[in-house]
């Protein structure tokens, strides 16, 4: 068995990748097969007994059908129960401060809250304050460490499939992310975990969208949409908010498309092989072009699959790990 | 000694490779005589050293028989018991749960080395009926070491062996560790495989 | 009734005076500075420094308006802690000081309840809303020491040169708060790497530069008196700095935290690390430093700007602007600026009390026979942790909570009264 298998998870939250070591990493994408495994079974229950008695909150500010009904469904497959908490249903709106919302969520003796929010470091608060396991599954433009993951994971899974090396690892994969990056926790989660993992980020996007000092992320940034697919394994399409458009920080839609959609045009300069993934959900023919996100080398429904899988795996990690139990959490973490 | 690691002072073995095999063979005529229709049959391997038994079951059904059963593999670790009531964590896995077909209507035979507690066995039933609806479930082992917690027995067995709960049974098996033979012995000086 | 304060070491920056003498109070007075002088009531000074009461040109006291944050009372108790005997509050309470019967109200509820000196400030603008003038003349003339829109700047070039001018007619000085609002739509920290990191929108050192640079151009244009408030950034300083050697009428102060934090202090998205302007680069942190050493910046001034416990426990991006400070400000400047050797201890006591007092000709900040009896006493050495559930202060909105700091207030008297005493 690799060093890998040895670590053991011993943190009681998972807040975003930033913090997380390789070995941590890979211990969730180690752990996340197995779970395939339950997804898949065709004659059988897709169900197994390690939440049982559990119970999972999710409680999202923000609305987001595909991420919300992922984690719903990871943690109804371990057979714990569920609660939704949407934002416009919640006391949110009457203005609760976040605190009472989750001390009330916790009356009801929440074993792991899954919180998205419109804004960063929320999950943090809750973190320190809060003895229940924390999940963030998006907090503002800062992270979205689950969808890193299941990236890494669907990357991960692609390659050992298709060079047949059943223990390959990213180290120097060519991943290149596309899009609005300033706004985008999908790509700062991917930046930490793919470059942990030993691979080569390049970004490419307007430069108004492109934040300052990025490179000290340990990435590159190209301008040119041709020069950053040119060499690359991966080609990560990031969804393009129209809103954007409005505060005057691109010309047009139509300058948007020419300049940065992944095409059958743009993508006749990357290599044959390069994979096709985006964040969902899709503005078909804006960032991604339709025919293009349908294609044979698209993983973009994979990604959605591994997605269930490796929340599974991040859940159980959490809650079964022995260590930082919620009623010993309260006290380590203090006020 | 085999290869691997040095058998610690005080432990000993209590079945060398011949005994071990003679005990196997003999399983194997009790499950053929259980068992005529090997077409219904399928030998599913407690990983991790449930496996090798199973596999090694299988070629004296087949020798017997003719023709070799099913045999698959069941990891178990996702229906422990322990995980829930917040007793056990996480451990390193041993191996995932593979087989390739349909469960119903068969009868399916967990093969384990170590029969202890029996919680495992409980895990691997539970993990089996998620799968399908078996005709029947029966339980080979090669040891019986004793200390149950719930009311499981094995329906072929190759040896039962007395340990104390201060000591261990491990079964070696040259496909895994190099070499056959079952040891008993102090705990706390080797990794217990496998005995939940 | 008199007291005299014995064996201290006595600084007062205005006259050069630093030597151990005693001091005698007589009759809200300073009867005499002397040797072996006696008194009704004694404080034994022993081991402590003798200096003015302190005056902060730049706090918020929220009355009228915002009472749960802070009170003229409240407010006045915490900086009597801190060891200040002299503050003006800015006028962007609700309503604001922008005509005579609200400076006429806060002179009122001083008398009433505060326990030092305050100094009213006015609005430049009615309702600060950048395009009406005060009437300044009668703002002065009712009380107001200073004009000033803080919380914003004056967008407009036009009204900003406009009221410039009628200030410096009025004998005011403009308080100048710069920024470029339009630059920081939904700005919550600096823009830098560490905004990059954490996704949070960020407020750009520009956003200052740009309206020092022009507020500067104007009051060269029209020789107006003007005081840059809280200077964070190396440019900053740099165009400050030039403009007085060109002759502009210009001062400047920063904030305890511009000295010691930079946007680091976000990454745990404490809200007690937010305020407008932010925490700024390490290399920004070293330019003020460097500027407090060469004189740029002419004095301390805390922006103590309280807000309630509920309101800063919010999301990082939604929560208020601001953090308090008068009564960890001068042991952030004895633990920050002395102890490191950036300036003595003496030019320290000037930055808090002959320095910001001269800016807007206030007849406090000196220790001198016959004059007001502000003086404070201070143990130099004195450790202690910050607390701030023990603030006297009404919010508890530092940055600084649990820090060990050195320099601690023994005592504060004002007007011959002891305000605060360990």
């Amino acid at each position: 068995m690799s060093g890998a298998a040895r670590t053991a998870w011993t943190r009681k939250d998972l807040i975003g990748i930033e913090d997380l070591s390789r070995a941590e990493i890979e211990l969730i994408l180690n752990t996340a097969p197995q779970f395939v495994a339950v997804s898949a079974r065709e004659s059988g229950i897709k169900k197994v007994p390690l939440l049982q008695g559990r119970l999972v909150v999710n409680w999202f500010y923000e609305p987001s059908t595909r991420t919300r009904t992922s984690f719903e469904l990871a943690a109804k497959r371990l057979s714990a129960d569920t609660l939704g908490i949407t934002a416009s249903a919640s006391s949110m709106v009457k203005g609760e401060s976040l605190h009472d919302t989750l001390a009330n969520i916790e009356a009801m003796h929440s074993d792991i809250v899954v919180i998205r929010h419109s804004y960063a470091g929320a999950p943090h608060i809750l973190a320190q304050r809060h003895p229940s396991h924390i999940i963030n599954a998006g907090d503002g433009c800062h992270e979205h460490p689950t969808q890193a993951l299941l990236d890494a994971f669907t990357m991960r899974e692609h390659f050992r499939k298709v060079r047949n090396e059943p223990r390959a690892e990213l180290d120097g994969v060519r991943v290149a992310i596309i899009g609005d990056v300033a706004n985008s926790r999908v790509a700062r989660s991917n930046i930490w975990c793919l470059t942990k993992l030993g691979a080569k980020v390049t970004l490419c996007g307007p430069s108004t969208l492109m934040p300052p000092f990025i490179e000290k992320m340990g990435v590159e940034v190209s301008r040119d949409l041709r020069e950053a697919i040119r060499d690359a394994d991966v080609i990560y399409a990031l969804r393009i908010q129209l809103e954007r458009q409005k505060s005057c920080l691109f010309p047009s839609l139509r300058e948007y498309i020419r300049l940065f959609r992944i095409d059958n045009e743009s993508l006749r300069l990357a290599p044959k092989h390069a994979l096709i993934m985006h964040p969902g959900p899709i503005n078909r023919d804006i960032e991604l072009a339709a025919e293009v996100a349908d294609s044979a080398r698209s993983v973009i429904l994979r990604q959605v699959t591994n997605g269930v899988a490796v929340r599974m795996a991040i859940m159980h990690l959490l809650v079964n790990s022995g260590r930082m139990m919620p009623a010993a959490a309260s006290q380590e973490r203090g006020a | 000694m085999g290869s691997g690691k040095k058998a610690p002072e005080q432990a000993k073995v209590v079945m060398d490779a011949e005994s071990m095999a003679a005990a196997i063979r003999r399983i194997g005529f009790e499950i053929v005589e259980a068992n005529p229709d090997v077409g219904s049959l399928a030998l599913m391997g407690i990983l991790r050293r449930g496996r090798p038994l199973a596999d090694r079951l299988a070629d004296h059904v087949a020798a017997i028989r003719g023709s070799r059963p099913r045999v698959g593999s069941l990891a178990t670790t996702l229906y422990r018991d322990d995980l829930r009531a917040g007793i056990g964590c996480v451990k390193p896995r041993l191996g995932e749960t593979h087989f390739d077909f349909n469960v119903d209507g068969l009868t399916v035979v967990l093969v384990d080395d170590v029969l202890a507690a029996g919680r495992t066995i409980r895990a691997a039933m539970d993990e089996v009926m998620d799968y399908g609806r078996p005709a029947r479930i029966q339980l080979a082992c090669l040891v019986d070491r004793g200390g149950r917690e719930l009311p499981i027995q094995p329906d072929y067995l190759g040896e039962a062996i007395t340990a104390r709960r201060d000591e261990y049974v491990s079964v070696r098996f040259v496909e895994t560790d190099g070499e056959d033979a079952v040891i008993l012995g102090p705990k706390g000086e080797e990794h217990d495989a496998g005995s939940i | 009734m008199s007291l005299v304060i014995k064996n201290g070491h006595v600084i007062d920056p205005a006259s050069g005076l630093s030597a151990k003498k005693d001091v005698l109070i007589e009759d809200s007075k300073i009867a005499r500075i002397g040797h072996r002088l006696n008194g009704d009531d004694v404080i034994d000074a022993k081991g402590c420094v003798v200096c003015p009461g302190l005056v902060d040109i730049h706090v918020h006291f929220r009355e009228p308006g915002y009472e749960s944050k802070e009170t003229i009372a409240s407010g006045s108790r915490a900086a009597a802690h801190g060891g200040f005997t002299s503050v003006v509050p800015m006028p962007n309470t609700n309503p604001p000081i922008d005509n005579a019967g609200m400076v006429e109200f806060v002179i009122r509820r001083a008398r009433e309840t505060a326990c030092i000196r305050i100094w009213p400030s006015a609005c430049a603008t009615k309702e600060r809303a950048g395009k009406e003038m005060t009437e300044m003349a009668e703002l002065r003339d009712v009380g107001a020491v200073a004009v000033t829109d803080d919380g914003s700047d004056i967008a407009s070039s036009w009204v900003a040169r406009h009221v410039l001018e009628y200030a410096a007619m009025c004998g005011l000085t403009y308080l100048a708060h710069c920024e470029d609002a339009s630059l920081v739509e939904g700005g919550a920290m600096n823009e830098g790497f560490i905004s990059t990191k954490l996704g949070l929108p960020g407020m750009p050192k520009a956003m200052e530069e740009i309206m020092i640079g022009r507020n500067l151009r104007l009051a060269a244009l029209t020789g107006a008196k003007i005081h840059i408030q809280h200077v964070t950034s190396a440019e900053g300083i740099e165009i400050i700095r030039r403009a007085k050697a060109r002759g502009v009428r210009v001062t400047c102060e920063t904030a305890p935290h511009y000295w010691t934090l930079t946007d680091e202090a976000v990454t745990t998205f404490s809200t007690n690390a937010k305020m407008n302007p932010p925490l700024r680069e390490a290399e920004d942190v070293a330019a003020v430093r460097a500027a407090i050493a060469d004189g740029t910046i002419d004095c301390i001034a805390t922006d103590h700007a309280p807000h309630t416990v509920t309101e800063k426990d919010v999301e990082f991006q939604i929560a208020p602007f601001g953090v308090i400070g008068l009564e960890t400000s001068l042991a952030l400047a004895i633990t920050g600026l002395v102890e490191p050797g950036v300036v003595p201890l003496e030019r320290a006591i000037a930055l808090m009390t002959s320095a910001p007092a001269s800016i807007l000709n206030l007849p406090v900040g000196t220790l001198r026979e016959g004059g007001p009896a502000d003086v404070t006493v201070i143990d130099p050495k004195a450790e202690w942790t910050v607390d701030p559930e023990r603030f006297a202060s009404l919010s508890r909105n530092t940055p600084f909570a649990g820090s060990k700091l050195r320099g601690l207030v023994k005592a504060t008297i004002c007007d011959g009264r002891v305000v605060f005493s360990l």
